[in-house]
């Protein structure tokens, strides 16, 4: 006991330390807790009455993670949860810290955490997690984690940690065979270890063919796309239009195939159904966010899950910093979208390219950012070509040009220097829409630049809370 | 503008072994060729079907295991074409696996060992620890940059030349400081980058071969405005060298 209080104040000291220095996000105060005290983290979680919740994968763990606590928030339940995108250990004790009381024991009814692939299995050592969503696997940064096949692997062994509940992607071959991997371990359970219930998230036949453009195309084989059948606790997404959505339930998902939206307009009246309803950040990729966190809201509150506020909790969330954010700048709306492998910038620009605006891309190589910029030659720039790019900044400028000029895209200026190229592409289209495409760590420069200059809430300031 | 001639290109399995954005070699060889005003003929060649035998220039990148493992018994039955293609000056750029199939095995972590095409005297044995990072060579065309992401650790045998030397990351096998291998103008690498479009003098130096093989007359270069591909190199080049661009 002595020494978790001496970690939670140790860890708090560098917190308050860090913020000074202004570091954002920063994962030093959880690094600080953990040389003290290594059971730090299982102490704090042991007791969370409604349990402890991983969501890990490649693309959308951020957001999905805010989406399912909103859902939880708004059904009543106090959830803690890592709302800076600092996705490792360190970062859920960072985070942790400044909501613990000195007895090191936190205060909430459950708790949901964002981890990337490899440290949800530390994290798992520490904590056994009770629930799991798994979104999807693609490659991102693969000096990190090597292989596609490796990372899929990490999941896996996260998913058999898992004691009561998982939610998995049906559409995604090296998410939904994960199933296989949990029952075969367990079979039906036994006494000791019962198997965890396995329900799925995914999107409407009528849609089925926009899933290649938000997936690996080049490791897909056509062995591996068999899709699980369709089960009552299992969540699918019909998009309406390029805003509106509807969520469908189990049976009801398999038999409305072809009815297009309710003609009465009204929302949430069908118990089998949540919206139609429009989110905040555009995007098809977000419309399968909120389906994965409505999936495991679900299979959490069982029937306290209520679909009316469900929807409403959607709506109302606001994109997380840097995931389509859309700022003001001057009176003009600048988003900010951040680009982190083939698939995330893929599915960026099919969002975006509808409507195309001044346009910056900013990548650096720093070890968060993926140290390899090879994966640049894995997108299709072509929808860029029409209005051309403004500018190229960041360590890796140069290279992203390049790649540019392999499309037949323009980029009217290269600038290495993130906070210099930023000014000029404010200054230079004072009276227009503006985009920056950007890596995380130039996200982080950038968003910080943003913050000073526009008064923004700064990183783990969540201005909706 | 008349064409000043046609060159097919093949890309060898560009499903199953095209993992480190090898896509953008094809495509930077393409639109030089283009660019330098000759006609490019792209074919990419998956398992199962026959092989062009009038392949002008040949490349194939890195895969995970699983797509190497898809890929074997394609490549050894056109192994007797590609040998005598090779040997026939038609040049080649082999990335990562598909590097290691080109050579004479691969021997497993656990001792099996896997026969490669020979075409280049090299042999790789698995290992637990990966190369991986960041590289900078000195090659006879010129100054090559790069990114390597390997476990197999390649040796080269006697009197097999290296494709380059490397002056920043690990290269074949972390210890001899030799990177890739050349034959006749078949070229191995563990660079990705990918490295044709950051170096274009390596992809004018496979095209020169490919043209002159092709249509008999020396390759005329077009007027390429290379600026770009020259900033990211050499700046590239100039910060590894310096050391700035350790991990962050």
């Amino acid at each position: 006991m002595l020494k978790s209080f001496v970690a939670v104040s140790a860890g708090k000291a560098a917190r308050f330390a860090s913020r000074l220095r202004g570091g954002g996000g920063s994962a030093l105060p959880g690094l600080v807790v953990e040389r003290i005290d290594p059971t730090f983290l299982t102490h704090a979680m042991a007791k969370l009455p409604d349990g402890v919740v991983v969501v890990s994968g490649t693309n959308g763990k951020t957001t999905t993670t805010k989406m399912l606590v909103a859902l939880l928030r708004a059904h009543g339940k106090s959830v803690f949860t890592n709302p800076t995108g600092s996705n490792f250990t360190r970062g859920v004790i960072s985070a942790m810290l400044e909501q613990l009381p000195a007895n090191g024991r936190l205060q909430a009814d459950m708790a949901v955490v964002e981890l990337d692939e490899a440290h949800s299995l530390n994290f798992a050592k520490a904590v056994r997690p009770t629930h799991a969503l798994l979104l999807n696997v693609a490659r991102d940064q693969l000096d990190r984690f090597a292989e596609i096949d490796h990372t899929a692997g990490l999941l896996s062994r996260l998913a058999e940690q898992v004691s009561t509940g998982l939610v998995l992607n049906r559409d995604d071959s090296f998410i939904s065979r994960i199933a296989d991997v949990v029952r075969g371990v367990g079979g039906t359970g036994t006494m000791d270890h019962p198997a965890p219930v396995i329900s799925y998230f995914g999107v409407h036949p009528s849609i089925a063919h926009r899933l290649p453009e938000l997936q690996e195309q080049d490791v897909r084989f056509e062995e591996a796309a068999t899709v699980p059948d369709v089960t009552e606790a299992d969540a699918l997404l019909r998009p309406i239009d390029e805003r509106s959505f509807e969520i469908l339930f189990g049976n009801d998902a398999g038999h409305v195939e072809g009815t297009g939206a309710r003609a009465d307009g009204q929302t949430g009246s069908n118990p089998s159904r949540v919206g139609p309803l429009e989110l905040r950040q555009r995007g098809l990729a977000a419309m399968i966010n909120a389906t994965a966190a409505t999936a495991m809201a679900r299979q959490l509150l069982g029937t306290a899950f209520d679909e009316v506020v469900a929807a409403r909790a959607l709506a109302a969330v606001t994109p997380p910093f840097g995931r389509g954010e859309i700022i003001d700048a001057d009176g003009q709306p600048l988003e900010l979208v951040l680009v982190k492998n083939p698939a995330g910038f893929t599915v960026a620009l099919s969002t975006y390219g509808a409507t195309p605006v001044r346009t910056m891309i900013a990548i650096n190589d720093n070890i968060a950012d993926g140290r390899d910029v090879s994966w640049l030659y894995d997108v299709s720039f072509e929808s860029l070509r029409e209005k051309g790019v403004a500018l190229t900044t960041g360590l890796r400028a140069y290279d992203m040009a390049l790649r540019l000029r392999y499309d037949g895209v323009e980029t009217a200026e290269v600038d290495q220097d993130l906070e210099r190229a930023l000014t000029h592409f404010l200054r230079t289209y004072p009276d227009e829409p503006k985009r920056i495409f950007c890596t995380y760590t130039a996200m982080m420069t950038l968003r910080r630049n943003l913050a000073a200059r526009y008064g923004l809430a700064g990183f783990g300031e969540d201005p909706t809370g | 503008m008349s064409s000043k001639g046609r060159i097919k290109l093949v890309h060898l399995y560009p499903r199953e072994m095209s993992i480190y954005g090898d896509l953008g070699n094809t495509r930077a060889l393409c639109s030089r060729l283009r660019w330098h005003g000759y006609e490019c003929e792209l074919h990419d060649h998956h398992p199962g079907a026959d092989f062009p035998a009038d392949a002008d220039l040949v490349v194939g990148g890195g895969g995970q295991d699983s797509g190497q493992s898809r890929v074997e018994a394609d490549l050894e039955r056109h192994a007797a074409t590609l040998r005598a293609m090779a040997a026939d000056g038609v040049p080649m750029l082999m990335v990562c696996g598909m590097y290691q199939l080109f050579g004479n095995a691969f021997i497993t972590v656990e001792g099996r060992q896997l026969p490669g095409l020979g075409i280049l005297d090299v042999t790789t044995r698995g290992n637990e620890k990966r190369m991986i990072g960041p590289v900078v060579l000195s090659t006879r065309f010129g100054d090559v940059v790069g990114y390597e992401n390997h476990s197999g650790s390649t040796v080269l045998g006697a009197g097999q030349e290296p494709f380059g030397n490397v002056r920043v990351g690990y290269g074949n096998n972390a210890e001899d400081r030799t990177e890739g291998a050349m034959t006749h103008h078949v070229v191995g690498t563990y660079l990705h980058g990918p490295i044709l479009p950051a170096n274009p003098g390596v992809a004018d130096g496979l095209l020169a071969f490919a043209v002159e093989r092709r249509l008999g007359r020396p390759f005329e270069p077009g007027d390429i405005d290379d600026h770009l591909a020259d900033e990211a190199r050499t700046r590239q080049i100039r910060r590894l060298l310096s050391g700035a661009g350790k991990p962050r």
